[in-house]
């Protein structure tokens, strides 16, 4: 139990459902901008999408190849491990299904890799079933390079460092390989509503 | 391998404010005596948790002000001015008061005194804080590594740490140059204007000597800075940002 911290009030949100902002939370109305480095700029015409590591037979799309599959319209919900959340985001992008389809694997792990040389780990049980997409539209525009653009994972569900900017492509990995923040003491999973910030949490 | 590395489970405890230090008209300097503190390196961060009586809760991060040398943990607060927690944190809290917090946290956006290289510190604003903790860190030790600040703020009273920067600017390996973007006095004879290209390619170091950048400040400060330094030559995996959004803290 925490104590109270002397002359606090706070200031809760009037028109917000409580049941939408995971603990530690606050809403934002902004778009914030987290990363480690600089923003990598690459050119849709020198843009692919691969999805190779334990997989019979690596697949590899070019940008027009990749806009032309299925997309979905999305609307979620989206938590940074910061602390703001961003409520009714929205966005236009591949979903993970459609990609994982088009591979046969036994593995159970995934890392996404980025341009930039970021990395993040997910298991496939997360991503499957209409729970990841690669985005390449937000709020009906092309996603601007600050935010991840060309294309950016979208894993609404977990805190939002999963959802790794410039993503270039999909490894796969029979054991659970921890990408950079999860060697960085960041935690493994990563569910805002479990609060798991950190490792340990 | 970075993971036998990782920290156990960070556990929230009470830190208790020693002393307070008005830095500038918007920010203050908590120092906090942490019992069960751990220990940390330059850049990493913590989070504090408030509680209202009622149980309801905040929680924020902020940058560690001070060097692993210091005695207690420093938190430098801007005050946010429709914010929830910072300006509790600058208005209300007081010597003997406690605060929860949780950390050190992060472990990309750090510096320590074994790290060879010349090191080039871009801070914008409130951005210097954790550039301020590798500073004292720097003038603890007294490594061989030569050091330059290069920072932003809208006038010289929005200087935070300006006296302390007047000191360490006398160390012959550590050089301050302070950019004032709104207003400036007659006569000011740091630069004018924003941190632009021409002004990262005089003050920086060429890629060759390698340098170790660390850019800290709001989004917009961090995004035209650290693309300035790529496109002036200077390598992307050189350079580490750390970016506040305009989160309402």
């Amino acid at each position: 139990m925490s104590p109270p911290s002397r002359g606090f009030l706070g200031r809760r949100r009037s028109g917000v459902d409580p049941s939408r902002v995971p603990p530690g939370q606050h809403l934002t109305r902004g778009f914030p901008v987290l990363s480690a480095g600089p923003t990598p700029r690459t050119e849709v015409a020198d843009w692919s999408f691969t999805i190779d590591g334990a997989v019979e037979e690596p697949t590899s799309w070019r940008w027009e190849a990749f806009i032309a599959l299925p997309t979905d319209q999305i609307t979620v919900d989206i938590h940074c491990v910061t602390k703001w959340s961003k409520l009714d985001t929205s966005w236009r992008g591949v979903s993970l299904d459609t990609l994982l389809k088009t591979v046969e694997t036994k593995a159970e792990y995934l890392t996404a890799w980025c341009d930039g040389g970021y990395t993040t780990n997910l298991a496939l049980e997360d991503v499957l079933g209409g729970k990841a997409w690669v985005a390449y539209e937000y709020d009906g525009e092309p996603l601007a390079p600050e935010h991840g653009g060309p294309a950016r994972l979208l894993v609404p569900h977990l805190y939002f460092w999963k959802s790794a900017k410039w993503v270039r492509g999909l490894r796969l990995t029979e054991t659970d390989e921890p990408g950079f923040w999860e060697n960085y003491g960041y935690h493994n999973h990563g569910d805002p509503w479990l609060e798991q910030r950190y490792q340990g949490d | 391998m970075a993971r036998a590395a990782l920290p156990g489970r960070l556990s929230w405890q009470l830190g208790r404010v020693t002393a307070t230090a008005r830095e500038t008209a918007r920010a203050k300097t908590l120092v906090l005596d942490v019992p069960h503190w751990p220990g940390h390196r330059t850049g990493q961060h913590v989070d504090v948790r408030l509680t209202a009586d009622d149980g309801y809760q905040a929680e924020r991060s902020y940058s560690i002000a001070s060097a692993p040398e210091d005695d207690g943990i420093m938190l430098t607060i801007d005050r946010l001015e429709d914010g929830e927690v910072s300006p509790y944190l600058t208005d209300v809290l007081e010597p003997g008061d406690t605060l929860e917090l949780r950390g050190p946290i992060g472990g990309y956006f750090v510096w320590d005194a074994s790290l060879r290289g010349p090191l080039l510190l871009i801070s914008g604003g409130s951005g210097i804080v954790p550039l301020r903790a590798m500073l004292r860190h720097w003038a603890a030790v007294r490594p061989p590594v030569a050091v330059r600040l290069l920072h932003s703020a809208r006038s010289l009273d929005d200087v935070i740490y300006h006296d302390e920067l007047i000191r360490l600017a006398a160390f012959e390996e550590l050089d301050v140059r302070i950019a004032l973007t709104r207003a400036w006095p007659d006569d000011w004879r740091g630069h004018r204007g924003r941190i632009d290209r021409d002004f990262l390619e005089d003050a920086a170091w060429p890629a060759q000597d390698q340098p170790r950048i660390y850019v800290c400040g709001p989004t917009a400060f961090v995004e035209t800075t650290a693309a300035a330094l790529v496109e002036s030559g200077q390598r992307p995996d050189s350079i580490k940002t750390e970016r506040f959004g305009s989160t309402g803290g």
